[in-house]
């Protein structure tokens, strides 16, 4: 297993981040997202460097990695489409157009594109209710969506 | 209608602390810091603030819980927002963050604490940079850092993200979480007043309830206490979603009718089908049929109809409806959200899941309603924290009041859907 090096940005953050709380394990969330937001995934080489920037062992980082769904430890596409199916979605359509995006994108929820550009997950409620139905890609919320605007949407992603 | 938190929610620039300024933003510190830290504790108690989060505690009555003269002290404030159906602290957070940055200052200073958190579910990953550039307003302008204000009270106020997991909303869990380790609730007592973040005294508030503290502090305990009902006082934020025409978040007085917000406020079902049933505190209350939508929307008018006001969030079903295919999808959620820390929980919402499911696909019994409320009972009060309760709440609600909604799937059993 090759080292993780981090790059000069991220020393910096690093540093930000460590400087917000009293004790440093605090910093195991906000740097397991910082990585994932530079490679996409929490690689193995990347737990390690983490546990030991931390004092915490590899295997204390995997444990609380696995219990949060945002952290992805296999390739996921350039961008994540996350669904929301819960109750005022599902009340305003939410299963139809989920349905629509996957065909759209010719794959099964739950999976990626064969480019690798997008993956499609079905997501609990995100806070956004009132703009039923609604996704999230990467990071940005779009609401009320109906077949032509995701179908906008994709296309308009590069 | 007298609107507190969202009086100036739609001005242009809002976030920014140049408008937040001139709108009167800030204007509570100075009074606050003339009276001593009790006073403000007992200011908080008097208007009968409860909390916004979920359960409805009293907040001034929280903050006097913290164990007596031991420091450092920390405050968190919740901002997981994750209860289904409700949006109402995203629209703060997203058009206001001075406010909260307020409520906090205001509470770190009753509370005589130093160090503030605002733990945002991990999606609000963007909401974040609007708070941190608050955060960052904020200190350039003194009123966060050392000696604020030259009152020799120091605070300083982080964001922190989590990362997907509806649990980390539950305080205990939130506070793991904080700490760097799995989402998983505590044991209570301890209480976070006594040992919460580090072991430490710790307060932890809703973005809600944080945010009507600095009109507390300017207005006064009595003017505030003077809104809504005898025991369910001032105003509340309700997400309005589901199927009405104009879902919206509405600041409505305590006590205003339930119709009021969906015929009124919320525009009315959508393409005037009929109401149905709703949802008034969240996915993890009970719901209500629609001839009880004149129930006045506060804790004691919704307790007394059965159900709770929960985080204010109304899910408004219509007539189109099959409840038990709503149903199905809550307990879906309960069970993926499961931290499976207890096994009435970890199993409850599996087996639940799927003998509701077995009847959506015509294959039910007609024992199984009976099976449902025999898990549901063996589930309720018998778990480590209340998240095994709001799985409960829609299976028991929705075969009380729409059994024959069930019954539909009982009458094709045989045939394959
Ligand atoms: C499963 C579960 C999820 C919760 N989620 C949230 C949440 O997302 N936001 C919140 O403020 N409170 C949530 N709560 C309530 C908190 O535990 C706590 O009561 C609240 O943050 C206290 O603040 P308050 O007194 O200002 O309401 C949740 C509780 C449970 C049991
Ligand atoms: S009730 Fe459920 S979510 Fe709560 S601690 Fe137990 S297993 Fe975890
Ligand atoms: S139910 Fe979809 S955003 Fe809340």
């Amino acid at each position: 297993m090759s080292e993780y090096k981090f790059s000069e940005d991220q020393e910096k953050e690093i540093a930000s981040i460590l400087a917000k709380y009293p004790f440093k394990t605090s910093a195991l969330l906000p740097l397991l997202t910082l990585v994932q937001r530079a490679d996409q995934v929490v690689s193995p080489e990347a737990m390690v460097a983490i546990g030991k920037r931390l004092d915490v062992s590899p295997a204390y980082v995997q444990s609380v990695l696995s219990f949060y769904t945002m952290y992805h430890t296999e390739k996921v596409g350039k961008y994540m489409i996350l669904f929301c199916i819960n109750i005022s979605c599902q009340l305003n359509g939410s299963d139809k157009l989920l349905e629509h995006t996957a065909k759209k994108l010719n794959i099964k929820v739950g999976e990626t594109t064969f480019d690798e550009k997008f993956t499609l997950h079905r997501e609990e409620c995100l806070a956004a209710c009132t703009e039923a139905p609604m996704m999230r890609v990467n990071d940005t919320y779009y609401g009320d969506l109906t077949e032509q605007r995701i179908d906008q949407i994709i296309d308009s992603l590069d | 209608m007298t609107q507190i938190l969202f009086k100036d929610i739609n001005k242009e620039g809002l976030h920014t602390m140049k408008v937040y300024e001139e709108l009167g933003g800030y204007q509570s510190l100075k009074k606050a810091f003339a009276q001593k830290p009790d006073e403000i504790v007992a200011a908080v108690k008097a208007s009968g603030l409860r909390g916004r989060g979920g359960a409805g505690f009293p907040t001034g009555l929280k903050w006097s819980f913290l164990a007596k003269d031991v420091f450092p002290r920390y405050l968190c404030c919740n901002a997981d927002e994750s209860e289904p159906g409700t949006c109402k602290d995203r629209e703060l957070l997203l058009k206001n963050p001075h406010l909260l940055i307020e409520g906090m200052i205001l509470c770190s200073y009753a509370c005589q604490i130093e160090t503030g958190y605002i733990y945002m579910r991990g999606e609000f990953h963007d909401l974040s940079f609007i708070m941190d550039k608050a955060l960052e307003e904020a200190r350039a302008k003194g009123y966060l850092g050392k000696n604020i204000m030259g009152t020799g009270f120091n605070l300083d106020i982080h964001t922190h993200l989590g990362a997907g997991a509806y649990i980390c909303g539950e305080e205990s869990a939130l506070l793991n979480s904080l700490e760097g380790g799995r989402g998983e609730p505590r044991m209570k007592p301890p209480f976070p007043a006594v040992e919460g973040l580090y072991s430490k005294p710790t307060v932890i508030n809703n973005v809600e309830t944080l945010c009507v503290v600095p009109y507390i502090v300017n207005e006064g305990a009595e003017k505030y206490a003077s809104l809504g009902t005898e025991k369910s006082k001032g105003t509340k934020l309700v997400s309005v979603s589901g199927h009405v025409k104009k879902p919206g978040n509405y600041e409505i007085e305590m006590g205003t009718p339930t119709s009021e917000l969906i015929y009124n406020l919320a525009g009315g079902i959508r393409n005037d089908n009929k109401l149905k049933a709703f949802i008034p505190g969240g996915s993890s209350v009970p719901m209500l049929p629609a001839d009880k939508v004149d129930t006045p929307y506060d804790y004691e008018s919704l307790a007394a109809a059965g159900t709770m006001l929960g985080s204010g969030a109304l899910i408004v079903i219509d007539d189109s409806v099959n409840i038990v295919e709503t149903t199905l999808r809550l307990i879906s959620f309960y069970m993926h959200e499961s931290c499976g820390k207890c096994t009435p929980c970890r199993e409850g919402t599996r087996w639940l899941y799927q003998i509701v499911e077995r009847i959506m696909q015509n294959k039910g019994q007609l024992d199984y309603i009976e099976k449902l409320e025999d898990i549901c009972g063996n589930m309720s009060f018998k778990t480590f924290c209340p998240l095994a309760d709001a799985c409960v709440a829609p299976v028991v609600s929705s075969i009380k009041h729409f059994r024959s909604d069930y019954e539909e799937y009982f009458k094709n059993v045989g045939v394959s859907s």
